[in-house]
């Protein structure tokens, strides 16, 4: 990805999307805007984690998030030349997830020199009931 | 020669005896492709092998550190389930990942969770991903569940497809 001196930085998110396969497998999309971005999990069988209630899958929200999380702090840190590598997260799950479309976005709460802490919500039909919500720390430098 | 009804089977002694299929029947995880290998009252263990599909950073081909977080959630809620007398729903309610070293390129991932305490309504857990042994983890969990409605033994094994 170094060698992608020509791509905007929002190109390079677009990139590290396309080119990671735990995100294909995902089937995530992502709309950056500036210096914020919206994930996509379009609805997919294999995502679903319980059969007889038809939820999404805990682990595959976990995993949206933690993409989502990675690819906020990727699109905001200029000097980062690989998407940063996270330290941990925590994981909040606060509804079902159905068995449709999910979005995420996450927020830099606080950028330090070599990490910064992170959080992220997923949510389905409306923003103000989140289904997952994650904090998460990334090293951005100092590796 | 007791005319006793024998008595009712545990939660753990039915997913014992139906390891491979606990995780057979969970879309994601057939995805994920791992498997629970051995399950004791309040523990169990598990694989997580390594798939091009899974890889987080294609310049290395490590795993994406997403895949261990669903390996060890779906570690930690056999776990608590596994841990109660009788059997009921459970619901990760919050999980804490840390990673602690890159797991190599091209090489399964072992796991194992434990209960370490239960309440009327949480159950506790800790879980240990490595290669070789817990002295060397890759990344380590502490989740907390939900223990839901009461649920039947029979309603277990119908799940897993006995």
């Amino acid at each position: 990805m170094a060698n992608d001196m020509d791509l905007s930085r929002a190109e390079e998110v677009e990139a590290f999307i396309a080119r990671t396969p735990l995100a294909q497998e995902l089937g995530i999309r992502c709309e950056v805007m500036g210096d914020e971005m919206t994930a996509i999990l379009p609805f997919q069988e294999k995502l679903i984690g319980n059969v007889s209630i038809r939820a999404l899958h805990g682990g595959a929200i976990a995993a949206f998030l933690e993409l989502t999380a990675q690819a906020q702090v990727f699109l905001v840190t200029e000097h980062l030349t690989h998407p940063p590598r996270p330290i941990n997260l925590t994981i909040d799950y606060l509804r079902q997830g159905h068995a449709k479309e999910t979005y995420a976005r996450a927020s830099i709460t606080k950028m330090g020199r070599r990490m910064c802490s992170v959080q992220a919500v997923a949510w389905q039909d409306e923003r103000a009931k989140p289904v997952t919500s994650l904090m998460a720390h990334f090293m951005v430098g100092g590796d | 020669m007791s005319d006793e009804p024998a008595p009712p089977l545990e939660p753990w002694q039915v997913m014992a005896e139906n390891c491979d299929v606990i995780t057979s029947v969970i879309p994601w995880g057939r995805r994920l492709s791992f498997r629970i290998t051995k399950v004791e009252k309040g523990h169990v263990w598990g694989i997580q092998p390594w798939k091009d599909r899974l890889v987080g950073d294609p310049d290395t081909g490590v795993i994406h550190g997403g895949v261990l977080t669903g390996f060890l959630d779906n570690l930690c809620g056999p776990a608590a389930m596994s841990a109660l007398s009788t059997p009921h729903f459970v619901a990760t309610l919050d999980l804490r990942i840390d990673y602690m070293r890159p797991a190599d390129p091209r090489r399964d991932i072992i796991g194992e969770a434990e209960c370490y305490h239960l309440t009327r309504n949480v159950a506790f857990t800790r879980a240990w991903a490595y290669h070789e042994s817990r002295d060397k983890v890759i990344a380590t969990a502490a989740g907390a569940f939900a223990i839901n409605k009461p649920r039947s033994i029979d309603s277990m094994r119908s799940q897993y497809g006995e």
